[in-house]
């Protein structure tokens, strides 16, 4: 059986051949091949437990056997010669019975049910033929409860398909949900009312083929499916590239689903990248032009922060820039690694190569230069995630993976699961497909993931291996391991202690008997050390095994389109308007400080003129308000730009897959910055500024200019893009109130928005077959409504989308016939008696500054604390909670000090990127005290 | 918080045990030994203790019908409902009992004394009808008068 | 006296040596009775796959219900240098089927016979550690369980190095259940015994390949391993020679209702039913008639007055389209209602369901809501039909375990059989046994 992949067999259904996959089992078969077949509790992400019954069919013994059998068709491995039918009319009758059964207790609710238009529940009953309710007893009933802010529950629902508990504990390692009570008395849920803790809860309203678990968020202003305007997207939360369907109604952003991409996200997406859109509704988006500074009061309004400003009409924006940027002495262009590529691209452009600073702060800067780099130059290929969680040994070195990359997490989960399920496949002949018979059959059984972090995290507990300790410890025991599997990797020298030996002996056993090894570490800490660590292991594995694969988490949506961009440091900026190379700068979605401490972003503000192109009120917006320790005015003249869902834009992931998204609506007077940009040049008259209308022209023009962007433009089909000479809709076919929604204005329709850009139109009409993969901007399928409808879209089931996934990778490894290693290896950490080596700490809700706006993760954002191990708190006298003072110099912050007996002596641990905490680039060495016994100073906010 | 006693019994549970987990049944019958019954707190309790989560628990413990997760009486009446049973006088029983304790199945008496609760197949029907308070067995009860000297007996 | 007893012994090796009082058997009883004998010969003289063999050639059938042959179902584990380790043996002993109490006898009085069963199982399939699965009403039996297994470990039956054989170890313990049918299936109670809701599982695989923590576990009745140890002592050949039929040795067979003398009782497997009923439980009691009677507990189907000459074993019984199931029968009487009655059993079995596969979860309790309409007079004819055709959709294979096809069995047949006392209820609109 361990020999069936990529076998095929030839089954007979309803006694035609078909050309089957040996490994699959024959409900996988059957919709592979396109047929209608219904089903609850399989999922092709979790595979079969035939619990439902609502997939069975007949078995033939053979062409002679007229009886047959009832069998699951999701428990039956599909074998050459195997006879099923699917319309034999005893099959027919039992799946009619089992949607009978399921629906004796529902409430029959769809009219007021946020599933209703997208239930699988409706698309099986009615694939089924149940039309009439038999039974005339009373219904069993279920409380509901209060499961956070995310999540809806409505029990009544309920199928008992079993696939949340599934999900939730069993796929995504949650351990705060569960399934209570027997019989028809069955319960999915808390044992106790409560905010749902993991950070894949989201995944629930997908994964629940009925109104049970409904999206929250989306409830707070309901649309149904039919109503939503969507397009494909790219999550901007991370830097993972996870596939998503942004849905609008009436101008603002409804909810997010996942987007299905094979080889990136598969069926799921984290809670951040669901919820954390509504930033893109807040009340404090900028959405008008306007100047911003004591020279316009005269003509001023009072914005919402108290400052003065005037807001540009119309035609004023561009001859106002024009002069500003025709009298600049020395532009500087910021760009961002949250931005496009189109958008940097033109900043670039705009303010000349020479004068193009990258916006990441200056450490971060030279990592992503390393991390491109190392895999480019290197030649050790990155993953897919879908290829992550295909590894059967992974170390993480130093990253806090679910915490900046959450998808990553969720496939280490199920990369721990690989050893073992090949184990089950080999010895007990188990598919993998059976899945409780696989997890039964491994049990607490784990393939080897080790950590090596600062503290502790939410993969240590299926971990064979955890080890605490400064990030340039962890980078000397990365060194130590590729040392042990490599004569030709450098030595590095001691000390280390006896537990840091063996755990570097034991991770180099671990990945190098494995078949797929992964290394995985990033940029988070802010080391360059831990990179190199991590790609030395990666080479010396891959001078044993070239299926070794290394995966570098960098910081942001776009951080490594930017960084394949090039442009300099951030200090460079600052320098230059110290210097007085420059006095005027234009900052692109950046707000500088998070990339600056405060007297660099103070300096750099202090330009003659600062534009900023941004959707939200950043302090570069607005300046430090005067209660600040530094006061700082903010930008001049400001520029709506528009937020993922309101443009298009390309984004290259942690892969280095660059991915297309698109403007899902347009709202108001947000551009897309590069289309700010664009006009900026067009308007200042820049030479070939003409040859760069287009995203297309934009994105060839980038392809020629930067040979590591080889192959960008078939990220996605160009603008001019038809099928059948017709563009992809927008809306779909119901899509309803068109006419009615402007009827108090005007009864006539108005034309819907042409859309050059792409080959997506904001309406109903075009082609409605499927797309091209990076065109699809929904899943439906006639007689199925719900998110199953990918099965239809796929090559077979839980495969490839069809003609391909999304996505156009841009990185990979050289064709090297020798690593050449790094030979820095730092010293061991030391300590210093009166500071400690602060380093950050990431929270997936919190960290991400975009969507910790909204409100429902704002709910879940931890409030602030600096944790400091147990015994260097008690060194100082310091107990849990209680306010200290940490000072980076001209920055100090008061915060309750967080006990954590795994914290490395000597360092302490600062959140990343919640509020109020900015102005210092971390890892920065600080002094604590106690506030108030000496040391006066002020802290920030 | 468990107490001394409990915890001993807990670990007694535990000992030939693959892990914690795995005798969470043992342990949840053996506080249950003392308490009557599992409290939500005492669930919390013993999920720490059996380093578990009160959700994974509790999925176990309300999978079970003799596990309590509601309070119960000092003793607790099972009367088997079952086939064997049944022919031999079960509905008689049932109602002469609960006539007598002024108490349907799945209550308890006001006085929190006995608690009445349906039982499958107790395992004596050459007994039957047959109930079982608390850890003796009752067999013969026909007619259903004989069971009110036995009830005496439980205080 | 001392001959007749060994003769009874050697007719009812199960059953033989009981003590009068009904209480267990101690130690020096039972090896007075030749207990552990069998362990020590096939220690001293048996390989394993000898002592497989010997149980496969003994056509032992297992007593939990399904009747699959024993030695077939050990060779199954796999074995050999580098097959997986530790393996188990767990005795089923859950005995929760309505009408079924032949294991607690067994358990109650010879508590000892049970774990020398357990320990030859363990040494046929190279277990080092057993479980007993007792229901946890079973109070007695756990006391005298208790006190054979302290015994047993103190003579080195159990424990370390098995009576100094340098080969077999084996660790047994006892699990009190916390009550649910389920945990009888074999699989159900696995995941119990993990510590886990007692969800079945798929097979396969087979617990003998994958089963306690995922290692290869034999499962088995009570009843099939107290018949071990005399099989080794005795030989195939006299257990065969025990039985009227194929199958080999006696069965316990029971009997429960409105008979004279309910009990149990040992007897030549292949005992007719009417032997059974009017021989050993001493026929109806005065002023009840006997209707029906389910062979082998609350799921097998029933059989009806024609049936009675027929032999109890497997396959006789099924042939008559019911099952011998766990051989205790459950008698009907004409002064019990039909209709009550399946209300009874009915009830048990949607209670007892799991609730993890549809048509068991929701088309027992659906059945239960129409036959208590029929019953309290709220019926009509098409419930009948309905009752019928749900009982046919949970048919074995239909559903993930055998607990609703074992629902079904008596709904069918007793549909079958007692339809006018359903179609009675309907058109009077009320109990004719004025019941409900
Ligand atoms: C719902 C259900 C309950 C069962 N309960 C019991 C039981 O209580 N005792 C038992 O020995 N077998 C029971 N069985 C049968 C077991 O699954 C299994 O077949 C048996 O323990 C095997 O032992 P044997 O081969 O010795 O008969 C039950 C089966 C089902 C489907
Ligand atoms: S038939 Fe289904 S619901 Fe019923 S007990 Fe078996 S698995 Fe559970
Ligand atoms: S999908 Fe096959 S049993 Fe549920």
């Amino acid at each position: 059986m361990d020999k069936l992949e990529g076998k095929t067999v030839t089954v007979y259904i309803e006694g035609k051949p078909c050309q089957v996959k040996a490994e699959q089992n024959m409900l996988e078969a059957c919709l592979s091949l396109g047929m209608d077949l219904p089903y609850f509790c399989w999922h092709p992400a979790m595979h079969s437990v035939g619990a439902c019954r609502q997939c069975a069919v007949k078995q033939f013994k053979d062409e002679n056997d007229k009886k047959g059998k009832i069998v699951m068709s999701c428990m039956t491995q599909a074998a050459e010669g195997m006879r099923i039918s699917i319309k034999d009319p005893e099959a027919v009758k039992f799946r009619a019975g089992v949607i009978e059964w399921l629906m004796l207790n529902h409430p029959h609710d769809c009219p007021v049910c946020d599933e209703g238009g997208e239930c699988h529940l409706q698309d099986m009953t009615v694939m089924t033929g149940h039309t009439y309710r038999r039974t005339r007893f009373k219904k069993r009933t279920h409380k509901n409860q209060y499961l956070g802010p995310f999540i809806n529950h409505e029990m009544n629902r309920c199928i008992q398909c079993y696939r949340c508990v599934r999900f939730y504990n069993h796929y995504a390692g949650g351990r705060d949900f569960g399934v209570f009570g027997a019989h028809d008395n069955v319960y999915f849920g808390r044992h106790e009312d409560g905010v749902l803790e993991s950070e894949f809860s989201g995944n629930l309203v997908e994964v629940c083929p009925t109104g049970v678990f409904t999206d929250r968020v989306f409830k707070k202003c309901y649309t149904r499916k039919w109503d939503l305007q969507t397009a494909p997207s790219i999550c901007v939360h991370c830097s993972m590239g996870c596939n998503i369907i942004p849905g609008e109604r009436y101008g603002n952003l409804r909810r997010i689903r996942n987007r299905y991409n094979g080889e990136v996200n598969g069926y799921f997406i984290c809670d951040r990248g669901r919820y954390g859109f509504e930033f893109a509704n807040s009340p404090g988006r900028i959405r008008e032009p306007y100047l911003a500074s004591g020279d316009v009061s005269s003509l001023a309004v009072e914005g919402p922060d108290g400052k003065n400003k005037k807001i540009l009409a119309e035609g004023e924006v561009l001859p106002y820039l024009k002069t500003v940027i025709g009298g600049a002495k020395g532009i500087i262009g910021i760009g961002s690694p949250r931005a496009s590529l189109e958008a940097n691209y033109l900043l670039r452009k705009l303010a000349g190569p020479g004068n193009f600073c990258s916006g990441f702060s200056e450490a971060e800067s030279g990592l992503m230069r390393e991390m491109i780099s190392i895999l480019s130059g290197g030649p050790v290929r990155t993953p897919s995630l879908r290829e992550a969680a295909m590894s059967d040994a992974v170390l993480v070195l130093g990253q806090d993976v679910p915490n900046t990359a959450p998808m990553l997490g969720l496939a280490l989960r199920q990369a721990v699961r690989q050893k073992p399920m090949d184990r089950v496949l080999r010895e007990l002949k188990i598919p993998h497909w059976n899945d409780y018979a696989v997890r039964d059959a491994m049990q607490e059984e784990r393939g080897p993931l080790f950590m090596a972090s600062v503290t502790g995290g939410r993969l240590d507990d299926i971990a064979a291996g955890v080890f605490h300790a400064a990030p340039d410890d962890i980078a000397r025991i990365g060194f130590r391991v590729a040392q042990a599997l490599s004569p030709n990797a450098p030595r590095a020298e001691g000390p280390f202690s006896a537990e840091a030996l063996s755990f570097a002996d034991r991770v180099a056993k671990g990945l190098k008997e494995a078949k797929r090894p992964l290394v995985v570490s990033g940029t988070g800490m802010g080391s360059l050390a831990l990179l190199q660590a991590a790609a030395n292991i990666a080479w010396a594995l891959w001078e044993g095994n070239r299926n070794a694969a290394l995966s570098l988490v960098a910081q942001e949506c776009n951080s490594v389109g930017l960084a394949l961009l090039g442009g300099t440091g951030i200090n460079d900026a600052v320098r230059a308007v110290e210097e007085k190379r420059a006095d005027t700068v234009i900052i692109l979605e950046n707000d500088v400080f998070d990339r600056l401490d405060l007297p660099g972003a103070e300096a750099l503000l202090r330009a003659r003129q600062v534009i900023v192109l941004d959707f939200l009120p950043t302090h570069t917006v607005n300046g430090l308000p005067k209660n600040h320790m530094v006061s700082v005015a903010g930008a001049a003249v400001v520029l709506p730009s528009a937020p993922f869902a309101e443009g298009s834009g390309t984004l290259v992931s942690s892969e280095g897959r660059a991915q297309r998204f698109y403007k899902v609506f347009s709202a108001g007077r947000a551009e897309e910055s590069w289309r700010w940009l664009r006009d900026l040049m067009v308007d200042l008259g820049m030479p070939g500024s003409e040859a760069l209308f287009s995203p297309d022209e934009v994105l060839s023009a980038m392809e020629r200019e930067f040979p590591a962007m080889r192959g960008i433009v078939e990220a996605a089909p160009a603008s001019d893009f038809r099928i059948d000479g017709m563009k992809v809709p927008r809306q779909p076919k119901r899509y309803s109130g068109r006419t009615a929604i402007r009827a108090a204005m005007d009864v006539h329709e108005p034309k819907p928005a042409e859309d050059a850009d792409s080959p997506l139109s904001f309406s109903m009409e075009g082609y409605d077959g499927q797309p091209p993969s990076p065109l699809i901007s929904r899943f439906w399928a006639p007689g199925w409504n719900s998110v199953q409808s990918v099965n239809k879209f796929q090559s077979e089931v839980g495969g490839p989308l069809r003609g391909g996934d999304p996505g156009r990778r841009l990185i990979e490894p050289s064709k090297v016939k020798q690593a050449s290693y790094f030979t820095d290896i730092p010293g061991p950490f030391a300590p210093r008696g009166n500071e400690f080596f602060v380093v950050p700490l990431y929270h997936v809700f919190g960290s991400e500054k975009l969507s910790a706006l909204s409100p429902g993760i704002g709910e879940r954002v931890p409030s602030p604390y600096i944790a400091l191990n147990t015994e260097d708190a008690k060194s100082k006298a310091l107990s849990q909670g209680e306010e200290v003072r940490i000072d980076f110099g001209v920055v100090s912050f008061r915060l309750p000090v967080e006990l954590d007996p795994l914290m490395p002596r000597g360092a302490a641990g600062f959140p990343f990127g919640l509020p109020g905490l900015h102005g210092v680039v971390l890892p920065a060495w600080g002094r604590i005290s106690v506030p108030g016994a000496g040391a006066g100073g002020q802290a920030v906010e | 918080m468990l107490n001394e006693q409990e915890m001993a019994e807990v670990e007694k549970e535990l000992a030939h045990c693959e892990n914690r987990k795995t005798g969470c049944i043992g342990a949840l019958k053996a506080v249950q030994r003392h308490r009557g019954w599992i409290s939500d707190e005492c669930l919390k309790d013993m999920a720490l203790y059996l380093e578990m989560t009160p959700d994974e628990l509790d999925d176990v413990a309300t999978f079970y019908s003799s596990i309590y997760r509601r309070p119960v009486g000092r003793h607790v009446i099972s009367i088997c409902d079952s086939v064997s049973c049944y022919t031999v006088g079960y509905r008689e029983l049932l109602r002469h009992i609960s006539e007598r304790l002024q108490i349907g199945p799945g209550q308890t008496t006001g006085d929190g004394r006995f608690t009445l609760l349906p039982a499958a197949c107790l395992g004596v029907c050459e007994k039957a009808p047959a109930i079982m308070i608390d850890e003796d067995v009752h067999g013969g009860l026909e007619p259903p008068g004989k069971v009110d000297e036995i009830l005496d007996r439980y205080k | 006296m001392e001959g007749k007893n060994k003769q009874n012994q050697r007719k009812r090796p199960l059953t033989g040596s009981f003590r009068a009082d009904g209480e267990p058997l101690d130690l020096v009883e039972y090896e007075k009775a030749g207990g552990y004998e069998a362990l020590r010969k096939a220690l001293k003289s048996m390989a394993p796959k000898d002592v497989q063999e010997e149980v496969k050639a003994s056509n032992l059938r297992g007593r939990g219900g399904a009747g699959f042959p024993t030695g077939q179902k050990w060779s199954f584990v796999p074995t050999g240098e580098d097959a997986p380790r530790p393996r188990y043996v767990v005795a089923n002993a859950d005995e929760m089927e309505p009408g079924t109490f032949k294991d607690r006898i067994l358990m109650e009085n010879s508590p000892h016979m049970l774990i020398e069963g357990m320990a030859l199982a363990a040494y046929a399939i190279g277990a080092e550690h057993a479980y007993i699965f007792l229901r946890g009403e079973y109070v007695r039996s756990a006391r005298a369980l208790e006190m054979a297994l302290a015994q047993a470990r103190q003579k080195n039956y159990l424990g370390q190095n098995v009576l100094g054989s340098d080969f077999f170890s084996l660790e047994m313990h006892i699990h009190m259940s916390a009550g649910r049918y389920m945990c009888g299936e074999e699989t159900g109670l696995l995941n119990s015994l993990e510590g886990k809701r007692a969800m079945p599982r798929t097979k396969p695989p087979y617990p003998q390949v994958s089963g306690f923590m995922g290692k290869p576990t034999v499962v088995n009745n009570v009843e099939t391993l107290c018949n071990v140890p005399h099989i080794i002592r005795n030989g195939a050949a006299w257990f065969k020679s025990l039985s009227l039929g194929q199958d080999g040795g006696t069965k316990i067979y029971g009997a429960s209702g409105r008979v004279k003398r309910p009990g149990a009782w040992e007897l030549p497997l292949g005992t007719t039913i009417r032997e059974i009923l009017e021989g050993h439980a001493g026929g109806m009691r005065d002023g009840y008639r006997f209707r029906g009677l389910m062979p082998g507990g609350a799921s097998t189907e029933f059989l009806v007055e024609e049936h009675l000459d027929l032999p109890m074993d497997f396959d006789s019984l099924q042939k008559a389209g019911s099952r011998m199931g766990t051989g205790t029968m459950i008698i009907m009487d004409d002064r019990t209602c039909p209709v009550g009655m399946q209300i009874s059993l009915q009830s048990f079995f949607a209670r007892e369901s799991c609730g993890w596969c549809t048509p068991c979860r929701e088309g027992l309790p659906w059945i239960v809501h129409t036959l208590n309409a029929i019953e309290d007079g709220q019926g009509e004819m098409e419930d009948i039909d309905l009752l019928l055709e749900q009982a046919r959709l949970l048919a074995p294979g239909h559903t993930f375990c055998a607990l609703a096809p074992g629902a079904a069995e008596p709904l069918l047949s007793g549909v079958r059989y007692f339809r006018e006392d359903f179609e009675r209820h309907v058109r009077e609109k009320r109990c004719p046994w004025g019941e409900g």
